[in-house]
């Protein structure tokens, strides 16, 4: 018995070890004061955070991050949430499961296949090289997400809450305004916050839809590890983790806060 | 039905319209689009609307008549744009090889003189009806296989009859089989790794769980690309990975792990194996506490226990994983552009060469197709098999 516990010690160790040391390993070479990205370290120094937030490039790709993965969240919430409150019956009819499904696809479809429609699609009528473009095109793989989170939490929304309002004298967007959606808000936040996600690290979509102009964060990272690797790559990896990682805390208290509450 | 319960699924319909509106417009329509364009062919139905009518009654093995010549001629003269006649030499010579010069000395021809020209003095050629029998296949039909014959290696004919392409020509098979193995051999690593994970995780409780699931979550909420970014700076000559094998003494020099298929499936493991793990852990979870040690006390030794009852259990977990990681493999582009050689590269980066670099969009549009069709009935069958799962539950 004590070689089973060792053996999963050890398988466990190691499969953790796999998992995260890669996360880890890059954050320290963010710091490095050289341009290459190897161990070990000759000097530490800020000059990629400076390079990731002044230099031209750098700096634009982040703005456009900022507002198209703004523009993404607002309109993959708005309809991610209303989509979800036609869905939140447990008994589906055949239409609605259908619909269900449908909303679901996007996360399915390879990225490369619906880039090649969307580019067809959106040049014929200018949408290629727009902003709005690459935020409809980042809505459309974002929105499944927002979807299945608001769904989790509508499901669990006991419907007495609400039966218990309109009995009460209050008209149906009443209801809707002061219970179902706040009962359902942190299944919103967290639809959000994944559509914002979402949209920060799509690549695929962006190099079929985006033209210079609207050059992502991640797309500018794609192309530099593709071109000329240099440690501003480390830098922008270190936001990107240390952003996940608040995002994942922030996560945990609204659903902290939820649990307190119900 | 009665009243409320119609208004109810009424009122559900219109929750639901906006984003199935939404994602009909922006989701399905591309998606359309590119499948139209893998079967259009509109060129020379285009650039040769006369001759298109012309050829209508004829029965495509006498020799040509005059009515059709006079046609080709004047539609010919009308193309002015040097496009549209580039993009009908192209469509014409993938038929039958010999149109490239055929068509440059009838273009000039027609152009330096007016009037009737006499295309058989011009070129013999134009008396061979193989010749006509292209441009009248060409010019009557907007629809083609060419491209979905093409993008698994085969083609038509001179007499229509489809063949396989000659060895050279193509090589859609060989990338076709390349991202089968690729994503099966990740497949296999992740249940390698992901089962025996899994059941460690489900067999722990309290923090050491919160531990192993956390490892399994944080890698999946980070970006795709960063932790590419990660394994490419990892993976170099001079990465971590490399010192430390040197410095142990196991290799005098870098071992190449970049620019390979080994980087690749090392790297794609690592990003999916978090789908892996979670299928299996959420049925292993569901499987009462108390069976292994009933196994135990009925006399079967931990292994047999093991092989006996908790693996099959977890079988349904481990299809669910299978599932969704290959499916999500097949389809992978970031990961093998930025790590992989040129002899690593899938099916979606050869999707994009078509549509970014060659402008080829049939080619793209049959290629997409394949690729759309593979991982649409890999879902269908993941979908059949948890909604299965769910009733039992």
């Amino acid at each position: 018995m004590n070689v089973l516990r060792f053996s999963k010690l050890v398988f466990g160790s190691a499969t953790v070890f796999f998992l995260i040391a890669p996360l880890i390993a890059i954050l320290p070479l963010a710091f490095t004061d050289s341009v290459f990205l190897n161990y070990p370290i000759p000097g530490y120094s800020t000059r990629w955070f400076e390079e990731l937030f002044t230099a031209g490039v750098w700096q634009r790709s982040i703005i456009n991050s900022l507002i198209i993965g703004c523009g993404t969240t607002v309109l993959a919430t708005v309809l991610g949430t209303v989509g979800a409150l036609g869905l939140r019956d447990r008994q589906l009819s055949l239409a609605l499961a259908t619909i269900k499904t449908i909303f679901l696809l996007p996360m399915v479809v390879p990225a490369v296949v619906l880039g090649v429609g969307m580019q067809l699609m959106f040049a014929r009528y200018g949408l290629t090289n727009t902003y709005l473009g690459v935020i409809i095109a980042h809505t459309v793989v974002a929105v499944p997400f927002v979807v299945v989170n608001v769904l989790a939490v509508l499901q669990g929304i006991d419907r007495r809450l609400e039966q218990a309002a309109a009995s009460l004298g209050a008209a149906p967007v009443t209801v809707l305004k002061q219970v179902t959606l706040p009962l359902a808000l942190p299944g919103i936040v967290s639809g959000a916050v994944f559509a914002f996600a979402t949209s920060l690290d799509e690549v695929v979509l962006t190099l079929f839809v985006a033209g210079p102009n609207q050059r992502t964060l991640a797309r500018q990272m794609f192309s530099t590890i593709r071109e000329n690797i240099s440690p501003a790559i480390a830098a922008a990896a270190f936001v990107f983790i240390v952003g996940t990682v608040l995002i994942a805390v922030v996560l945990n208290f609204s659903r902290g806060t939820k649990q307190a509450n119900g | 039905m009665n009243a409320p319960r119609l208004s109810k699924q009424v009122i559900s319909l219109v929750l639901v319209a906006p984003l199935l509106l939404f994602l009909v417009v922006f989701f399905a329509f591309p998606l359309v689009t590119m499948m139209k364009s893998a079967v259009s062919d509109p060129v020379a139905a285009r650039a040769l609307p006369a001759t298109a009518r012309a050829v209508a009654g004829w029965d495509r093995v006498s020799p040509p008549t005059e009515a059709m010549k006079t046609a080709f001629v004047a539609d010919i003269r009308q193309i002015n744009d040097d496009q549209l006649f580039g993009d009908l030499v192209r469509r014409l010579n993938s038929a039958k090889s010999g149109f490239r010069t055929l068509m440059t000395k009838t273009r000039a021809a027609a152009s330096n003189a007016a009037g009737t020209i006499d295309l058989i003095a011009l070129d013999k050629r134009w008396a061979d009806p193989s010749y006509w029998q292209a441009v009248s296949v060409a010019a009557s039909s907007s629809i083609t296989d060419r491209n979905l014959l093409a993008a698994v290696d085969l083609q038509r004919d001179a007499s229509g009859a489809i063949t396989a392409l000659a060895a050279d020509a193509s090589a859609n098979k060989t990338i076709m089989l390349r991202t089968f193995v690729m994503a099966l051999t990740v497949t296999v690593a992740c249940v390698l790794i992901g089962l025996p994970f899994a059941m460690i995780a489900a067999s722990l409780d309290g923090w050491k769980r919160q531990l192993l699931l956390g490892a399994v979550l944080l890698p999946l909420w980070t970006s795709l690309l960063v932790r590419t970014a990660a394994w490419f700076i990892l993976l170099q000559d001079t990465g971590l990975i490399n010192s430390a094998l040197m410095q142990l003494g196991l290799t005098s020099g870098p071992v190449p792990l970049i620019f390979n298929r080994t980087g690749v499936i090392i790297a794609m493991t690592h990003v999916l194996l978090p789908f892996m793990v979670l299928p299996i852990f959420s049925v292993l979870i569901g499987i009462p506490k108390n069976l292994m040690p009933a196994a135990a006390s009925l006399g079967a030794h931990p292994v047999r226990a093991f092989w006996a009852v908790l693996l099959p259990l977890s079988l349904r977990g481990v299809v669910s994983g299978s599932l969704l990681v290959f499916m999500s493999a097949l389809g992978y582009y970031i990961t093998p552009a930025l790590i992989g050689g040129a002899k690593d590269q899938m099916i979606s980066s050869v999707i994009a060469y078509y549509a970014t670099g060659a402008a080829n969009w049939g080619m793209a549009g049959a290629l997409g197709l394949v690729l759309l069709s593979a991982t649409l009935i890999l879902y269908a069958v993941y979908l059949r098999l948890s909604s299965e799962r769910e009733a039992r539950a």
